[in-house]
């Protein structure tokens, strides 16, 4: 219990601390809601699609989340270049609670990011339909944040350096963004997009929120839930594999 | 002074132990490592009596860290046998790392955290009572002369600092052997008297055993009870220094030295470690 209390602890100072990360982090989706939600948002409504600004905003929260857990799991490996990692592995701590306790810290970091994106986009002119489902909304957020962490914690350990940390968002994380939904609606298109899209938790993710945000779903919240908590299991099982096998 | 209230509960767990021999704190057995075809270390044998204070010298690559993490559970052995404190590194891993303390060769801090968080996550993670936690980690910080610095981040430290904090921090459970792996790299000659400084009064008044590596000769020769000599892998020789000289025939560590191996630990190749280092703080800012 203190293992996961103390390193769930590190996480959120390290991420209280890094005001530019914060910034950093945040500028992204802002362009994107600005950019794309006011840029493609006369199409959108030309094609009758209605207001794009609303159908973008649960994608960009998304990928704000996705991006910030895959990070998150990702600085195993700064920690194993900067030494730390040693000083945990050595220590006679059960290395499920290491990595429990990493992985909820990254994820309750990644889901105060998704919560204020969503503050952001609201901001920038996003209306809920329904404010009674922001919970469900913010436990949708919860979930992602939690697969996705649990997912960079497993490819973190797998690697020794930074250098394959751009393969992956390349060939993992960009994809898995693209063909989500968060950026225009799986409905009518080819085949093989719906397929792929239908294997991308985030694409349950996405639905989730977006039937929570403005009452838009797909899948409906029970496929959501049950995928994202099933592929959130299976990660974290997988990545507390990997992890207690890592040698330094 | 600060172990005072640390003494309190040692010997919790001392009982339970593999070994008959009581004053034997490290064993190794023909201890191997492979790293695919090459061999890192070569059936190295050698023990450490309680409390005593043991050197491994070697020049680069000897093999120095590879036994170490070994002995530390970092890695596993390809064979041999190895005992700490009673406690077999490979099947009772978290009885061994209780037992231990340890300072890497390289930095193992947190720089983001300060210098007490960093104590504090030790703690936690060592599960050192709750009650005893604040005094201890400031009777430590005190020891290290650090406690005034204790809400500064560690990035903000000098590299004479971190290693000091190290040294606190891997006291903090209270280990009955504190590994240092050359703890005093790439430090100037005040600050190295000062860490061997600490070093030694905890070693005479609490009797920790301390094993460290080094390729300062000088050091080995003034610091440690005993010296194995290691050199690709292999232990060429173990003793005093003055042991070892007379095996030697030589009236220095240094021609001793020598005179095992058939070269010197260069001194510049320290220069370019410490260079390298430099290079990675600058390029990590
Ligand atoms: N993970 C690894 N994979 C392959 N080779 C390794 C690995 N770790 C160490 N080695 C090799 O094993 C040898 C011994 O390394 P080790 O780090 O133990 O030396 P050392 O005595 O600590 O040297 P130094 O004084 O430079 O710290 C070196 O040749 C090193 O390149
Ligand atoms: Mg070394």
């Amino acid at each position: 219990m203190g293992t996961i209390y103390i390193l769930w602890l590190r996480q959120l100072k390290r991420y209280m601390r890094s005001h530019s990360r914060i910034i950093g982090s945040l500028g992204q989706p802002l362009l994107f809601l600005l950019a794309l939600g006011y840029g493609f948002g006369p199409i959108f409504q030309k094609a009758g699609q209605g207001n794009y600004l609303e159908f973008l905003a649960p994608g960009v929260i998304a990928m704000t989340i996705l991006f910030t857990s895959i990070f998150s799991g990702i600085e195993i490996i700064w920690d194993r270049q900067f030494g730390f990692l040693k000083e945990t592995l050595v220590a006679p701590a059960s290395r499920l609670d290491i990595m429990i306790g990493r992985t909820l810290g990254g994820a309750t970091v990644a889901t105060i990011q998704g919560i204020i994106v969503l503050l952001i986009s609201i901001v920038a002119g996003f209306r809920p339909t329904n404010y009674v489902l922001l919970p469900v909304a913010i436990l949708i957020m919860a979930l992602i944040a939690l697969l996705f962490t649990a997912l960079g914690t497993a490819i973190a350990s797998l690697l020794e350096d930074m250098q394959g940390f751009q393969m992956i968002m390349n060939f993992l994380v960009m994809p898995l963004f693209f063909l989500s939904g968060a950026l225009f609606p799986l409905q009518g298109l080819p085949e093989a997009i719906i397929l792929f899209s239908s294997l991308n938790p985030l694409s349950y993710g996405v639905d989730g929120l977006r039937g929570a945000l403005i009452g838009q779903i797909y899948f409906g919240f029970g496929i959501d839930f049950l995928v994202l908590a099933g592929v959130s299991a299976l990660f974290l099982a997988v990545g507390s594999y990997l992890f207690s096998k890592i040698q330094v | 002074m600060f172990m005072s209230v640390i003494l309190e509960e040692a010997g919790s767990h001392r009982n339970n132990r593999l070994d008959s021999e009581n004053n034997i704190s490290i064993k190794v057995e023909k201890l191997t490592k492979k790293f695919g075809d090459f061999t890192a270390v070569d059936s190295i044998s050698f023990s450490v009596k309680k409390g005593e204070t043991f050197a491994f010298l070697g020049p680069n690559g000897a093999g120095k860290t590879t036994t170490i993490k070994m002995l530390t559970t970092l890695l596993k052995p390809t064979s041999g046998v190895m005992l700490v404190n009673g406690y077999d590194p490979v099947q009772n891993q978290d009885a061994v790392r209780r037992s231990f303390g340890i300072v890497f060769q390289d930095e193992s801090l947190d720089e983001e955290l300060t210098a007490y968080e960093n104590m504090e996550f030790h703690g936690v993670l060592y599960k050192v009572p709750k009650e005893l936690l604040p005094k201890k980690i400031e009777e430590l910080l005190k020891f290290v002369e650090l406690w005034d610095r204790k809400n500064d981040f560690v990035k903000h430290f000098s590299g004479g600092m971190k290693r000091r904090l190290e040294i606190a921090r891997g006291l903090l459970h209270h280990p009955e052997v504190l590994f240092l792996d050359e703890p005093t790299l790439g430090l100037d000659p005040q600050t190295r008297n000062h860490i061997w400084g600490y070093l030694r009064e905890l070693n005479r008044t609490e009797g920790i055993t301390v094993f460290f590596t080094t390729h300062y000769m000088e050091e080995a020769e003034r610091v440690a009870d005993c010296i194995a000599i290691i050199d690709r892998g292999t232990i060429v020789a173990e003793g005093s220094p003055g042991e070892l000289m007379k095996q030697t025939n030589t009236n220095s560590l240094e021609d001793a030295f020598l005179s095992l191996t058939g070269r010197r630990i260069r001194e510049e190749e320290i220069g370019s470690i410490e260079q390298m280092r430099n290079i990675r703080k600058l390029w990590r800012r």
